[in-house]
């Protein structure tokens, strides 16, 4: 056991530091709901100079573009990007999701012609995984996928989909034997977004502002050599899609979690706080530092096993329920002050943007209930509830 | 970057699991035969020149055997304050020792030998009267000392907040192995017992709250050994790493406990169950030292400055 950089990991993470200071953009401004075309250029070109700097695709292996690291790498990448609070690569869907997937189940026609593109942040990526009749229950996706001679035919509707409405690329989950129930008969596909018969709405959030789409899919069609992985094996592709979305996120949500709490300490310094409220920052300061180590934890055994495991789950789990009562306890701590907006909001309606946005965190990339699900039954081994 | 045991610790634990399960009471000398006692002692003075981190792997284990034994106090609290004989004294299994800190003596009655702190030094207390009270956890009775002189001097007391450090880290390890114990025990009573047709485990009102336990468990072993690396690294970190282990441990333990009581339904109320063994170790660990809630006034100082 040792927490202190290794002498490569020390000369990485000063060089990374040095480039942030010199290169990374102002602060983010708080979305205000009226412009649902947020500063996606600006990011777009930060993204482009993460690239250019070689910080994008630390771990992917180099004969795909990628740096070739092992993962401790990616975390100080996490940690000092939000250290700097600078902002992540536009593609966080690609590079941490349908990359990683592409790489295990792809062609070797999909890997040379995508995976480059990501990294690059000249395509964008979205995910068609939840739909309105499948939420937690993936396995009731219905979008259909009709095999026509050389290409599929889709129709059918997705929902929640990030970054939908600027993506290039989605990476499908279809039911492509009409007759099968369940895991089976799914069928993932990499379509192009910009096909004729796909259709983006926005949905306007609880904050104001639209992160999430719905997409309509009325006869798209999708050619034969764009299925990831095989027909019929849908399901074991988007599990692997799953897995590494819970397994190499837990870094940027403790380092965003890490840059949440220094303001809230900033706040209590600021306004004061009465005797409960110190002990209730006290203890989100606990439960911050918990996340952390245990992420190292988790961390050190994906290094030694190269697979994300189920442990993930408490990682996010833990995240989303601090980052709920972090952002609370700075709405109380402002009093009355909390309910005003824009203008004449306290720290720009930071804060009041925040709390609000943290409530979907118990409900995108899996429900709290579905995670306690998942320790319980693949880490303590309980038997099924369903 | 590496925070995981090595094999070595990883088979000290398993060592330790093995003999303290046929040993509920192991004499002191058994533990240094084992070689426990000396585990941080100078090879020199015949021990084995290992740190901090072995040792927490064994309190993290005695605490889940809830075994009655002066370890922690010994090698937790007084070892870094003997002079090197003495400390050679405790490897070889030949004394053990407490601190006698506060008007309540943890180890009185398994303890062959007495520290105290009198003016600028710890001392030797020797020729006291000890007075053995009931408590609540019988595996670790407390006690009073009266009268007494001081016998030799064997530190400075500048050394204190540095056996505080590290009492509070060991607390935090034992509770980690308490609560984990407990939750264990839910997880096969879950499994095993049936009723309505199905095992009770398969209701999520039964599997989530283990689901609840063991993720606040996971983060307490990441803040417990976090302290303990800290300690055996003397990181500038370990006093507030300690605080933060001990309070947070504590409090998991004793709410694994309590689910798991509540999981087991009327067995886990009774006398001849393992759990309020248990249950009362943890509650003892929650309130021994300092507590949850001024340990956090403490992080809260640290943080936000002095009080409100």
């Amino acid at each position: 056991m040792d927490l202190r950089d290794t002498r490569d990991e020390a000369q990485f993470r000063g060089d990374l530091r040095e480039w942030l200071a010199e290169n990374r953009p102002g602060p983010t401004p708080v979305p205000t709901g009226d412009d649902e075309t947020s500063p996606m250029d600006d990011l777009r070109n930060w993204s482009r100079r993460l690239h250019a700097a070689g910080y994008s695709g630390l771990t992917w292996p180099a004969e795909h573009g990628g740096g070739g690291k092992p993962y401790s790498y990616q975390a100080i990448f996490l940690e000092e990007l939000a250290r700097a609070e600078a902002p992540q690569h536009l593609g966080v869907i690609g590079l941490g999701m349908a990359g990683p997937t592409i790489i295990a189940h792809g062609t070797d026609v999909q890997k040379t012609s995508r995976l480059a593109h990501i990294l690059s942040a000249d395509e964008i990526w979205c995910q068609g995984f939840s739909e309105p009749e499948a939420g937690s229950d993936l396995s009731a996706v219905r979008t259909s996928a009709r095999l026509e001679g050389t290409h599929f035919v889709v129709d059918g509707q997705k929902v929640w989909s990030s970054y939908a409405h600027i993506a290039d690329w989605c990476l499908l989950i279809t039911r492509s034997d009409p007759a099968s129930e369940r895991h089976a008969g799914l069928t993932c596909l990499i379509v192009n977004m910009r096909s004729p018969g796909i259709e983006v709405r926005p949905l306007r959030q609880i904050t104001g502002e639209a992160e999430f789409n719905e997409i309509f899919f009325s006869g798209v069609e999708v050619p034969v050599e764009n299925v990831l992985g095989e027909i019929g094996e849908g399901w074991r592709v988007a599990m692997t899609t799953l897995l590494h979305e819970r397994g190499t996120l837990g870094f940027a949500l403790t380092a965003s979690l890490e840059v949440t709490m220094r303001r809230l300490i900033e706040l209590a310094r600021d306004r004061g706080a009465t005797p409960v409220q110190r002990d209730a920052i006290a203890r989100e300061w606990i439960e911050l530092e918990a996340l952390r180590y245990t992420a190292y934890r988790s961390l050190s055994a994906l290094m030694k096993t190269r697979v994300p495991g189920p442990e993930g789950a408490i990682l996010k789990l833990q995240w989303s329920e601090a980052n709920q009562r972090v952002t609370k306890l700075a709405l109380e701590l402002l009093g009355s002050d909390a309910q005003l907006l824009d203008g004449n909001a306290p720290y720009g309606g930071y804060w009041q943007h925040l709390q609000l946005r943290s409530r979907g965190n118990t409900i995108e990339a899996g429900t709290s209930e579905i995670l306690r699900n998942i320790v319980a039954e693949r880490v303590l081994g309980l038997p099924r509830s369903r | 970057m590496d925070f995981s045991l090595t094999t070595e610790q990883e088979e000290l634990r398993a060592q330790a699991r093995a003999f303290l399960a046929g040993n509920l009471r192991p004499y002191w000398r058994d533990l240094a035969d084992l070689g426990w006692t000396g585990v941080s002692v100078p090879e020199a003075e015949g021990g084995a020149g290992l740190g901090f981190l072995e040792e927490a792997v064994l309190f993290e284990e005695l605490g889940r055997a809830h075994t009655p034994t002066p370890y922690r106090s010994t090698v937790a609290v007084v070892l870094p304050a003997l002079p090197p004989d003495l400390q050679g004294e405790v490897a070889r299994g030949e004394a053990s020792w407490t601190l006698a800190a506060g008007p309540l003596v943890q180890d009185l009655d398994t303890a062959t030998r007495i520290a105290y702190v009198g003016g600028d030094s710890i001392w030797e207390l020797e020729g006291a009267e000890r007075e053995i009270l009931l408590t609540n956890d019988e595996s670790r009775p407390l006690g009073v000392v009266t009268g007494g002189s001081a016998g030799r001097r064997l530190a400075s007391s500048e050394l204190l907040p540095l056996l505080r450090t590290r009492s509070l880290t060991a607390l935090a390890l034992e509770a980690c192995g308490v609560g984990a114990r407990a939750l264990e025990l839910a997880v096969d009573h879950a499994n095993a017992r049936t009723q309505f047709g199905k095992a009770i485990g398969s209701y999520q009102a039964v599997s989530h709250p283990l689901a609840t336990t063991l993720v606040e468990l996971e983060l307490g072993r990441s803040l417990a050994l976090f302290a303990a690396w800290c300690v055996a690294e003397q990181d500038d970190r370990a006093p507030v790493a300690a605080a933060a282990a001990k309070a947070h441990c504590a409090d998991a333990a004793v709410a694994a406990c309590e689910r798991s009581i509540q999981i087991h339904g009327g067995i886990g109320f009774t006398w001849e169950h393992v759990l309020h063994r248990l249950y009362k170790r943890a509650l003892g660990i929650q309130s021994w030292e300092t507590s949850g809630e001024r340990l956090r006034a403490e992080i809260a100082d640290h943080l936000l400055g002095g009080g409100p």
